[in-house]
């Protein structure tokens, strides 16, 4: 049962399913065609459904782990077991993680050039405008298929300043093996909570990046992950160290294809800005409204650091997201901008950390939440500042939009705060849509939809203003859609 | 003469159940400037918003002929594509979308043409230079943060951009120094000037009035329209007020 199976018993269709069942009654009348195409991945290599230790050790085998790693993923995975599922969040029984397959490889190695990427996998990634971003304005690209990364490639200039990006599992054998073990899930730990044991027990691709001390990376680096199989999970792992001094703007794409069963992302990313580094990491996260988005991310920012968080949530059926920062050394500051958009089945339970260690800390936060056509978005803030933290700052702006009577938005702050030394601000407000605002901007000859798509737009413009120019055009367009046929 | 660009006919609205305009007909033809006079609350600015179609109006009879096109039933961006404008009296802040993608998509939508973005700019500055405006606001969000003579002027900049066939100025001139009278006049002009275009003034004030040329000027009081007259009109209110029109809107009433 637990042996390797050659998936041929079910061959996939690549045209749209046309099974009906819960996830896709809600995600009918959707036009989200320009993510939803799916590739035949028949002659993949998937493992067996469920989580046994004989899984664990076989994706270890595939992946030819050194040992430390070998046992590190048994006993995530025995953390698996014992950790309780949390029940604070949205629910999560939809999920039954003896159906998800956690390991399915597309059939081909890494490659340094697209041309070498097997057609129906480069295609997936041309639809997404992939190989074009990195032709204009990227420095380097890593492609997640499924479990395994299928392309990698930094430009040499950027390469030739020491630069290092790459896969995760090259990175356990490489020059820098010692450096990845040392760091490898210790801000996040698979103690941490269930998902991040799972994460721990079956992890597989992802990146590592290193930027030297002083270097500064002009261009950004991104990689993109793209979950193809039904009913798996992707469990990617992102490490970035960016060394003192130093500068990177990391970006993050995903995606999925709707299937009428239910997929799983529980990736980790690992951050580490040291001494006056800085660090943006930016995610535009569009999965498929049958996945469960239980990802965890944490930042460490050493004295000086800064990190800077843009991050848009408009895809996935349940999310967990909660970007953790510490603010370890003196004078590091965070700033975290995000957007969430609820649509239709999604329940969408985010959030930021902080976490004040250092004196002289400051943190920034500003959100805003959309939601519509009975979604559901809650977003937690979570600011600790501890005794050391003296005169440290923090201010957190959440704002919400709710675009009719069905949806929720709500906003939980929680405070934590251990020095009287220190600068607190909170605010929260939830709006609607005014009938006057769409009548003024239909008086100048706008449609209804689009009046709407534009007041819903000028909401989201703090994120997108963020936002490489290519990626606020990608996430207008996806306001756009997801505002497609609001009016009744 | 022919056919008027705006025929009101036996004209009666609603807000929120209570009828406020009564049995209102009037006609305006192109290229003229007609002013609307009447004291707070008479029902002014409830005629501009039925014209231009707020959907919290609700037209309990009567009709609005516009080009040959009936209003009635038609959405706000309709009417405008037919060539409606209003200046709004409290212009609305849209926090987010830049002054100038405003006017762009709406020149777009209304045109359903392409812009060509460099002849577009060229005209907003321009436009915004006539208005004394600093064409930095082009970037700001709409009305967000403006002051309240710089809504008004922001206002007239989207009218001159946008060329309507009959613009409604509610109280455009309200709340402007000296000055701005002055310079959003000169806009109205440029109007005037440029186009076949008619106009529908609403205003407490003579002054904006005084370099323009008037048609027609209506006096409404109580949801009546109780004169008609020339630009001689606009003087014999200045001098004694609303008082003897009062009286006649309560006579109508009884
Ligand atoms: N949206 C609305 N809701 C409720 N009442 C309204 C609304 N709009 C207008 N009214 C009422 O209709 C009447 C006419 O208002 P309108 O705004 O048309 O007056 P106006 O002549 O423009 O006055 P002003 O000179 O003060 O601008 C007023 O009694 C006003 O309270
Ligand atoms: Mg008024």
């Amino acid at each position: 049962m637990n042996d390797p199976v050659k998936d041929d018993a079910v061959h996939f269709d690549p045209a749209i399913d046309t099974e009906d069942d819960d996830i896709n009654a809600y995600i009918d009348g959707e036009s989200r065609s320009i993510y939803n195409f799916r590739e035949d991945e028949s002659d993949f290599y998937r493992v067996g459904e469920g989580l046994t230790a004989d899984i664990v050790e076989l994706i270890s085998r595939e992946k030819n782990d050194p040992e430390w790693m070998r046992e590190f993923r048994l006993r995530s995975l025995d953390l698996y077991h014992k950790i309780r599922v949390p029940e604070w969040g949205p629910p999560i029984d939809g999920l039954n993680m003896d159906n998800i397959v956690t390991y399915v490889r597309p059939n081909t190695t890494m490659k340094g050039t697209w041309d070498e990427v097997p057609e129906e996998i480069r295609s997936a990634f041309d639809k997404l405008g992939i190989p074009q971003a990195e032709h204009e304005f990227l420095a380097g690209v890593g492609a997640q298929y499924d479990s395994e990364l299928v392309y990698h490639n930094l430009q040499e200039s950027v390469a030739a300043q020491g630069v290092v990006y790459t896969d995760i599992e090259s990175s356990l054998t490489g020059k820098y093996a010692d450096m990845v073990k040392e760091y490898f899930m210790k801000l996040v730990p698979p103690t941490d909570h269930k998902f991040a044991a799972l994460h721990g027990a079956v992890w597989s691709g992802g990146s590592f990046v290193y930027v030297p001390k002083g270097v500064k990376v002009e261009v950004p680096l991104q990689s993109y992950f793209r979950l193809n199989a039904k009913g798996a999970g992707q469990f990617e792992h992102t490490l970035i160290i960016v060394d003192e001094g130093a500068d990177l703007h990391f970006i993050e794409g995903c995606s999925a294809p709707k299937w009428n069963v239910a997929n799983l992302h529980a990736g980790c990313v690992e951050l580490y800005v040291k001494k006056n580094a800085r660090l943006r990491y930016s995610t535009i996260e569009n999965w498929s409204k049958n996945m469960y988005n239980l990802n965890t991310k944490r930042a460490l920012v050493e004295e000086g650091g800064r990190m800077e968080w843009v991050s848009g949530s408009f895809g996935s059926h349940v999310s967990y997201l909660y970007p953790t920062t510490i603010l370890k050394g003196r004078n590091a500051a965070c700033e975290y901008t995000g957007i969430t958009f609820a649509g239709k089945g999604q329940d969408l339970d985010t959030g930021c950390r902080m976490v004040h260690i250092g004196e002289d800390t400051s943190t920034l936060v500003t959100t805003k939440s959309i939601s519509k056509d009975g979604g559901i978005g809650t977003f937690r803030s979570s600011i600790e500042v501890m005794p050391t933290a003296v005169n440290s700052r923090s201010s957190v702006d959440c704002s919400s939009l709710m675009l009719d009577d069905i949806s929720r938005s709500d906003t939980i702050p929680a405070m934590e705060v251990r020095t009287d030394n220190c600068n607190i601000g909170h605010e929260a407000k939830i709006g609607r849509i005014s009938d006057e605002s769409v009548f003024y901007l239909m008086s100048r000859g706008i449609s209804e939809e689009e009046a709407r798509a534009m007041i819903v737009s000028g909401f989201a413009d703090p994120v997108s203003k963020e936002l490489p120019l290519e990626y606020a055009a990608e996430m207008n367009n996806l306001i756009k859609l997801e505002m497609e046929g609001s009016i009744s | 003469m022919s056919a008027a660009l705006l025929q009101i006919r036996n004209l009666s609205v609603s807000v929120e159940g209570n009828e406020i305009l009564h049995d209102i007909s009037l006609d305006v033809h192109k290229g003229e400037t007609h002013v609307l006079m009447g004291p707070n609350g008479a029902g002014k600015s409830t005629i501009g918003n039925t014209l231009m179609g707020n959907p919290q109006y609700h037209v309990i009879s009567g009709s609005i002929l516009f080009d040959g096109q009936e209003l009635n039933g038609l959405s706000p961006d309709k009417r405008a594509k037919a060539g409606m404008f209003m200046s709004f009296q409290n212009p609305i802040e849209v926090p987010g979308l830049s002054l100038e993608s405003f006017i762009r998509n709406a020149i777009r939508q209304q045109t359903g043409k392409p812009i060509r973005i460099f002849q577009f700019k060229k005209r907003l500055e321009d436009t915004m230079r006539l208005l004394n405006m600093d064409p930095a606001y082009a970037d700001r969000d709409l009305n967000v943060g403006f002051s309240g003579g710089e809504k008004k002027k922001a206002e007239i900049l989207q009218m001159l951009m946008l060329d309507p066939k009959l613009c409604i100025l509610d109280e455009t001139d309200s709340g402007l120094d000296v000055d701005a009278v002055h310079t959003v006049s000169n806009g109205i002009k440029e109007y005037q000037k440029n186009s076949e275009g008619a106009l529908m003034i609403i205003t407490h004030n003579a002054k904006i009035l005084e370099s323009l040329k008037v048609d027609r000027t209506h006096v409404i009081v109580r949801g009546h329209l109780v004169a008609d007259g020339g630009p001689e009109l606009i003087e014999k209110i200045s001098e004694h007020g609303f008082e003897e029109y009062i009286a006649e809107a309560a006579d109508i009433n009884e």
